[in-house]
């Protein structure tokens, strides 16, 4: 067996983690094939009624729905290791601080391990089975291959930037007593925010334009729709653009909060 | 009190191997294993005795309890406790009876603990008189008078252990399952509940079933020890027996060491 | 009844240790089915109508929907969480107890939280009755009324579905979160709207269409069959399946352990 770097060898304990319930594993894709199926059922009905007010072309908005759910776990709000909470809240996490790898870091890998070997796990079969369906309800190819490269590269910054905010969940832990409260309120509002739920162009105008420049637009709304060619030209290298910043903002602020709620921790002693 | 002849029970558990690749391997199939937990079992414990049970971690204690005390069905065998077969007549029996998990908890984690004991109350159906002058005599004998108020999570694992016992004996059981109550506690917590089984098992003459890994509390409780290794009973006899046949061996936990070395397990 | 009071108590006291939390919960909660309110909002007024149904019937629709799951998880959320007992052995506690095994599993998780929710359903039907096109007489009201009670029965036999099914495997349990989480969002709407073949199976697989789409259709005067409003009475005939396996289960936990 050859070394692993530190980060890496988390992806592999999650990964022989997640392997070890596959029972789970094929649940949870029969379940998303379903949610999925449910909501294009719903929008093909909108869209016969419907077609020249339609704000998505039919065939995009399926991919959409069918590549979210592939990559949900990778994509989703509330992928949380809940024994960092319990380290925060116990005061147990300065003994992380042995470790020889940064905290901010060394989580940041943990949650993107979590959500890259969860998505690793289920994305095959539901791109694989969702590519095979008859047109209506199938994965339709993407537009384009600059558009791929593009959904691709959106993808791995969406990861990012949804780690970076589950980070800034994880360290709010440092000033309030208990992370729940905020979880539930979070959760919800991010979900419906970033568009996980009814995707932007469906949303009233005012407030799709306005999300946009939102942390939550430079989450699934991004990637999902650059595969389609619903994002481009000068709006896709726009949505790069903001997807980088988001990603640098909310990387500094959480990194920002774990050290200041370091410092306070061991000034008062845990 | 109790009678068990022949209890036998087996269950089936998974394997799985280390490894990434190994892992992979083992999404298409799995492998189990069949892993007898009681093999011909039999001993009978008599009213009023405080009976010693021990043996190795997995020798099938837990396993004993849980058939005992009716959440397990065996796969054969016979068990009557006073009368009544566990599994069968589960409510019957259960209200006759007392557990107590020293790693487990009945009270409710948030709340004060007399709100658990009024709960456990209505659960057992115990009438407002005998609830009352049972809680009195349990707050006198354990001490319980400031904990009552205290919610559970704020007890120390010391005073949250004799609020356990007290839970179990709201309702006057015949019997009492102690299933290693004295892990973790401090010396003088130990000595403090040691007394009180002894006090209740005299004046009550409650049967008293107890695991534990702790010689100390054998010694100092069990008129009688019954030693299980493997599913099967290899010793019956008083804790003075035992002690006599072993002779030379220093500590408590030097001794028990040296009869599971005996009996290889 | 007055055991369950008891526990009602036990269960208000606790969440009550933690008030901050609390309300941040109940809010979490409301938003949780908020969020499939204002989805159906944003769709309405920008298309007008979906399969033929207009925002105000998909209001009322939504609002049954929404207020049988909320009553349900009210008084069965002791189900939804069985998985967490048996893992943690509390079920072991259960049995040690002189009392009915479904009713102490119906005590064990009262939670106050849901309480936003259900205010927030019976707004959403209030406002589906104010806005829906149905001219209300004492019959109409009765249907109604029968169309919450059997969505509360189908739901709360999923619960005790998914709770038999952990003395099964704990595994992949989230496939039943298709039907009682699955049909809390997509129950919003009219079922037909996804087409006959989901319908077929929404009637005769799990029959949620008994207590929605079919009396929604003698509600909106969508249908000459007046007894189509009395579908719901028919709900309680899934409890057996599902109170059958639970009993199964309790069995099998009692000969193989957790």
């Amino acid at each position: 067996m050859g070394r692993f770097h530190p980060h890496l060898s988390f992806f592999r304990m999650q990964l022989i983690k997640g392997l070890q319930y596959r029972t789970a594993a094929w649940a949870g894709i029969f379940t998303q094939f379903f949610w999925g199926f449910m909501q294009i059922q719903l929008y093909r009905a909108l869209y016969a009624a419907h077609q020249s007010t339609f704000p998505m072309a039919l065939s995009g908005l399926v991919s959409y729905i069918w590549l979210r759910q592939a990559f949900l776990a990778l994509l989703n709000t509330w992928s949380y290791e809940y024994e960092l909470f319990d380290m925060i809240l116990s005061g147990n996490v300065a003994l992380e601080l042995c470790r020889p790898v940064g905290l901010y870091g060394m989580w940041f890998a943990r949650n993107a391990a979590l959500r890259v070997s969860r998505a690793a796990l289920r994305c095959g079969p539901i791109l694989i089975i969702s590519a095979l369906l008859p047109a209506p309800w199938g994965l339709n190819p993407p537009a384009s291959w600059g558009a791929f490269a593009a959904f691709l590269l959106s993808l791995i910054l969406t990861l990012g930037v949804t780690c970076a905010m589950t980070l800034i969940v994880y360290f709010s832990c440092f000033y309030t007593l208990s992370s729940q409260g905020l979880r539930t309120v979070l959760d919800p509002v991010t979900e419906f925010l970033n568009g996980a739920i009814v995707p932007l162009p469906f949303m009233p105008a005012w407030l799709s334009s306005v999300l946009r420049y939102t942390p939550f637009g430079a989450m699934v709304n991004a990637p999902l729709r650059i595969y389609s060619g619903d994002i481009r030209g000068m709006e896709l290298t726009e949505t790069l653009l903001l997807q980088v910043f988001w990603l640098a903002a909310l990387t500094g602020l959480g990194w920002l909060i774990q050290h200041r709620g370091l410092k306070r921790l061991c000034l008062q002693g845990g | 009190m109790i009678q068990v002849e022949h209890l036998t029970k087996s269950y089936r558990v998974s394997r799985r191997s280390g490894g990434l690749i190994k892992a992979v391997a083992a999404l298409g199939k799995r492998d189990t294993e069949r892993v007898v937990a009681l093999d011909d079992l039999s001993f009978t414990v008599s009213d009023g005795e405080i009976v010693g049970y021990i043996g190795p971690n997995g020798a099938g204690k837990s396993t004993t309890i849980k058939i005992l005390s009716g959440i397990l069905t065996p796969d054969s065998g016979e068990c009557l406790v006073d009368g009544r077969v566990p599994w069968r007549e589960r409510k019957r029996h259960v209200a006759r009876i007392g557990v107590v998990f020293g790693q487990r908890s009945q009270l409710w984690w948030d709340v004060p603990v007399i709100d658990s004991f009024d709960l456990l109350k209505d659960i057992y159906r115990v009438d407002a008189s005998r609830y009352k002058k049972n809680l009195d005599e349990l707050t006198g004998l354990l001490d319980l008078e400031t904990l009552l108020r205290t919610p559970a999570r704020q007890l120390s694992l010391g005073q949250r252990m004799r609020c356990e016992v007290a839970a179990a004996l709201l309702h006057d059981p015949d019997l009492l399952f102690l299933d290693e109550p004295t892990i973790g506690l401090d010396a003088v917590s130990k000595l403090a509940l040691r007394k009180f089984i002894l006090e209740r098992n005299r004046a009550r003459g409650t049967t008293v079933l107890l695991t534990t890994h702790d010689m100390q509390d054998i010694e100092a409780l069990a008129t009688r020890v019954l030693l299980i290794g493997r599913g099967k009973l290899l010793l019956d006899g008083s804790f003075e027996d035992v002690r006599a046949s072993l002779p030379g061996t220093g500590s408590l936990d030097e001794m028990a060491a040296a009869l599971y070395r005996r009996y290889g397990v | 009844m007055r055991l369950y009071l008891k526990f009602v108590a036990m269960h208000l006291k606790r969440s009550m240790a933690y008030k901050q939390s609390f309300f941040m919960s109940t809010l979490g909660q409301f938003l949780i089915s908020f969020s499939a309110f204002l989805s159906m909002w944003f769709l309405l007024s920008r298309f007008g109508t979906v399969g033929g149904y207009t925002l105000g019937e998909c209001m009322l629709c939504a609002g049954v929907t929404l207020s049988g799951f909320s009553l349900a998880e009210c008084f069965f959320r002791g189900f939804d969480r069985f998985s967490g007992i048996v893992k943690s052995a509390g079920f072991d506690r259960v049995m040690l107890r002189p009392r009915g095994l479904m009713l102490q599993v119906l005590c064990d998780d009262i939670e106050f939280a849901r309480l936003g929710k259900l205010i927030q359903s019976i707004v959403m039907l209030a406002w589906g009755v104010a806005r829906s096109p149905v001219a209300w007489t004492p019959w109409r009201a009765l249907v109604l009324l029968l169309m919450v009670a059997g969505g509360t029965v189908i739901f709360a036999a999923l619960f005790i579905l998914y709770a038999a099914l952990c003395f099964f495997t704990l595994e992949g349990l989230e496939v039943v979160n298709i039907f009682t989480h699955g049909m809390r969002e997509y129950g919003v709407y009219p079922l037909d709207v996804y087409g006959g073949g989901i319908l077929k199976f929404c009637t005769f697989v799990i029959p949620y269409a008994l207590f929605q789409y079919y009396p929604l259709m003698a509600l909106l005067g969508r249908t000459e069959h007046w007894f189509l409003g009395l579908m719901p009475m028919l709900t309680p005939l899934f409890l057996i399946p599902c109170a059958a396996l639970w009993q199964i289960g309790v069995r099998r936990y009692k000969s193989a352990g957790s």
